[in-house]
């Protein structure tokens, strides 16, 4: 494309400051209409005042494309969001979208947005009611948890949090035992903390559970019981004995063929169908129980692609030294295959925290059901947006914080050079 | 010696015994469940069976693509409701691929800002939960639309209201000749492909085989318009008032609100995992294939034609196809919004009203294992098309 003029180095003294301040103009035109309502190309006529900003800015870095300009950060500036006509317009257009959305996003979420009262009548601004949030926040955290019990949720999590912290820190050799205390001891203590019945704390029914604290522990309970299923039906789908082999095939395929509602839905109508009449499992354990395989499945398939990555030379090795099965993958192979595949093990655990809310279809209520439960309530109608955008955003830390440590594990553990 | 023939050391019975073990422990959970429910259903007065999907359904379903009300059957309504399933998956892929390859493209973009922008979207939307999403855009986002009477209105032709989207209803006239057509130009469309390669191939000329295919594709059907009696006319929804205060729109086709939500928080999530699919499939391909690719003098549009999608393809197609059938699995959380797919309304409704939970929660989940085998198989077919070739 040749038009008038053709920038170059010669002419940088020229065009630079020209094509520069073209592109500020531009921006600061849409900047100024989106915060202050103000039009600074009111005096054009008004479909061009529209386009104007975009027309500027366009000749503007035109006029700044400048190959080898020999300013350093020019080039920069040109080598990344100037590189040709359709980027520098793809660029303007990124630009003014988020400066248009920055103005109406403040305003909802701070400038119009109610903080303090305690009922829907002291929303009075045009954004949102965080009143909503802050009323219902016990609830959103401890479902129907008596209030007068809630300290020994917090305890709970308060010691996992403790014990988490100091094993980051005690020796290599205590390490051990604080893992081992943490998988095998401490879920089954932390259980019987929440839901009590002895040592002289009230017993509190797991239909009363709920909130985000029970996300964290359906999450809790399933990944720890999915991993060691998911290993154990992994191996079996990789070993030579026949009947093993497909029943392994069978289960997992089965799992993974369909929705989780559906298994829930199985958890919660069919499965009483199955027991002996008079018997009563209780719901909260006939959720784990179904989110548990479900997922193993997934994790057998995540284990299986590590197994299957290993060369056959590890497996050789190993039984050339004379040992057995289970020493063979418990030492040498299921070691290197879970490494390679940890990004596959994240992704699975994060579908599975991301799973939790649908214990809707059984009547379990966390954080989503709470909110779908608060939101129904006469006095709080029309709270919808606060409460997802507010469960949204604990989701969304909670994943990300997820996403981010597994990314720095694998780099941790990986031991290529 | 009899010792020999069962001890540890022999292969043959060394591998007999946990398999023996493993088949006889889950024979035992099985009968022991079926005489339970044997038991079970004995006591309620119920027999296993699958008659009742003849009797009456009496129920009504909200949105259907057949005839159907209170008076068909059962099974209709499954029908009803797998058609419903069907619907939104496709939908939803249709969109989730479109928006999973721009995403996906634009993060490998060498503009900055557009490489932030679809890293961002992708870490936003696929860290939150897909049924939170769902009901954001139900509960929240689509709450927030006028009613019918202030409708948003695009000239007139389609209007978008608080109860759904009303668009025009297509009308035919001969509308299997036109659909004939359509097939007829599919079929020329493969000729003149396979004579194109022919030619590249034999005598190295450079057909147009891509603007010829898509002139055959309007072409053909267009004639159907001026010779054959085929054509289209539109009926516009229509404003009506029911009462003083309660306005609706006739005539048109209304999509509801709950088929919106589902397809939008479906494809939007969906899309984040196969944008990073895309992504992981063009950054697969070796560099030195494009360096080798310029070399021999194609341009950028070539290279990335001829050589880099035909690799980038292998890659990015067994995880998307994951990603499909996770989205069709994933849409049965429309029963969280009352949208009839097959879970709300067979092993929501139909189960509720017969109370056959084994024979109901069966055929559904039994439907839903079919349509991810027939998805995985004919992935695989395309997959083994597109595989190297190794002569």
């Amino acid at each position: 494309m040749n038009l008038i003029v053709k920038p170059s180095k010669d002419t940088i003294k020229t065009y630079v400051p020209i094509g520069l301040s073209l592109v500020s103009l531009s921006i600061l035109d849409v900047f100024v209409n989106a915060f202050f309502n103000l039009n600074l190309m009111a005096f054009m006529p008004s479909q061009l005042s529209y386009f104007l900003p975009l027309i500027l800015g366009f000749i503007g870095f035109y006029l700044i494309r400048i190959e080898f300009s020999g300013v350093r950060s020019l080039d920069i500036l040109n080598k990344n969001i100037n590189s040709n006509n359709f980027n520098a317009l793809l660029t303007l257009f990124t630009i003014f979208i988020i400066i248009k959305s920055i103005p109406p996003m403040l305003d909802w979420f701070i400038l119009e947005a109610n903080f303090t009262g305690n009922s829907k009548d002291d929303c009075t601004g045009d954004g949102a009611c965080w009143v909503f949030i802050k009323v219902w926040f016990n609830r959103f955290m401890y479902g129907l948890y008596p209030d007068a019990e809630q300290w020994r949720i917090n305890t709970a999590f308060l010691i996992l949090f403790l014990i988490v912290g100091v094993t980051f820190f005690v020796s290599e050799k205590l390490k051990k035992y604080f893992i081992l205390f943490l998988v095998f001891v401490f879920p089954f203590l932390g259980i019987k903390l929440i839901s009590g019945g002895s040592f002289g704390l009230e017993y509190v029914e797991s239909a009363a559970w709920g909130g985000l604290s029970l996300t964290f522990i359906i999450s809790a309970f399933a990944i720890l019981f999915c991993f060691p299923i998911g290993v154990i039906l992994a191996l079996g789908r990789r070993s030579s004995l026949p009947a093993i082999k497909y029943i392994s095939i069978g289960f997992i395929e089965l799992w993974r063929g369909v929705p989780l509602i559906t298994v829930l839905f199985m958890s919660a109508v069919m499965f009483p169908m199955f027991l002996p009449d008079g018997t009563f499992i209780d719901k909260l354990i006939r959720v784990l129980i179904a989110i548990t395989l479900f997922e193993a499945a997934y994790m057998a398939e995540v284990v299986r692609g590590g197994l299957q990555a290993l060369p056959k030379g590890q497996y050789e090795a190993a039984k050339s030294l004379g040992m057995g099965y289970w020493r063979m993958n418990a030492l040498i192979i299921l070691p290197q295959a879970l490494k390679l595949v940890i990004p596959g093990i994240a992704n699975t655990l994060l579908a599975l925290v991301k799973d939790t809310p649908l214990i809707f279809v059984v009547g379990l209520m966390e954080l989503a059901g709470m909110i779908g439960l608060a939101k129904t309530n006469p006095k709080w109608l029309g709270m919808a947006m606060e409460g997802y955008v507010f469960a949204g955003l604990v989701f969304w830390v909670i994943c990300y914080a997820m996403s981010r440590y597994s990314q720095n594990l694998e780099k941790k553990l990986s031991t290529e050079r | 010696m009899i010792f020999k023939k069962f001890s540890i050391e022999n292969k043959k019975a060394r591998d007999l015994i946990p398999q023996a073990i493993t088949v006889l422990a889950l024979l035992s959970i099985i009968i022991y469940f079926a005489t339970n429910a044997q038991i079970n259903m004995g006591n309620r007065g119920i027999s296993f069976g699958f008659g009742f999907l003849n009797q009456e359904a009496s129920f009504d379903i909200t949105f259907s693509m057949i005839e159907y009300d209170g008076s068909h059957s059962y099974g209709r309504a499954f029908l009803v409701g797998l058609l419903n399933t069907i619907l939104v998956s496709v939908i939803g892929i249709f969109f989730a691929t479109i928006i999973g390859v721009v995403v996906g493209i634009s993060r490998l973009s060498d503009n900055y800002l557009i490489a932030k922008v679809a890293e961002w979207y992708v870490e936003i939307f696929r860290n939150i939960p897909l049924i939170l999403q769902i009901f954001f855009w139900y509960f929240a986002a689509l709450r927030a639309l006028p009613l019918p009477e202030n409708g948003i209105s695009f000239n007139d032709i389609s209007f978008l209201t608080i109860k759904g989207w009303y668009v025009p209803k297509f009308i035919w006239t001969n509308f299997n000749i036109f659909l004939l057509s359509v097939i007829a130009a599919f079929i020329a469309i493969y000729f003149i492909n396979s004579y194109a390669t022919k030619q590249r191939e034999q005598f190295g000329k450079q057909l147009p085989a891509t603007s010829i295919s898509l002139a055959t594709l309007i072409l053909i059907p267009l004639i159907t318009f001026f010779f054959l009696g085929v054509s289209l006319t539109f009926e516009y929804p229509v404003l009506k008032q029911l009462s003083s205060t309660v306005y609706t729109y006739e005539g048109g086709v209304s999509i509801i609100p709950e088929l919106i939500a589902l397809a939008l928080a479906l494809s939007m999530y969906t899309a984040t995992f196969i944008a990073e699919n895309v992504r992981a499939g063009i950054l697969g391909v070796g560099k030195g294939q494009k360096e080798a690719a310029a070399s021999i003098g194609l341009n950028k549009n070539q290279i990335l034609k001829l050589v880099v999608m035909p690799q980038a393809l292998r890659i990015i197609i067994p995880p998307t196809t994951n990603q499909y059938l996770n989205l069709t699995k994933n849409s049965s959380l429309a029963a969280a919004i009352a949208y009839p797919d097959i879970v709300l309304v067979f092993a929501g409704t139909a189960l509720m009203q017969t109370g056959r939970a084994i024979e109901i929660i069966s055929i559904t989940m039994l439907t839903y294992l079919t349509l991810s085998i027939s998805i995985s198989m004919f992935m695989n077919w395309y997959n083994k098309k597109m595989a190297i070739k190794e002569k």
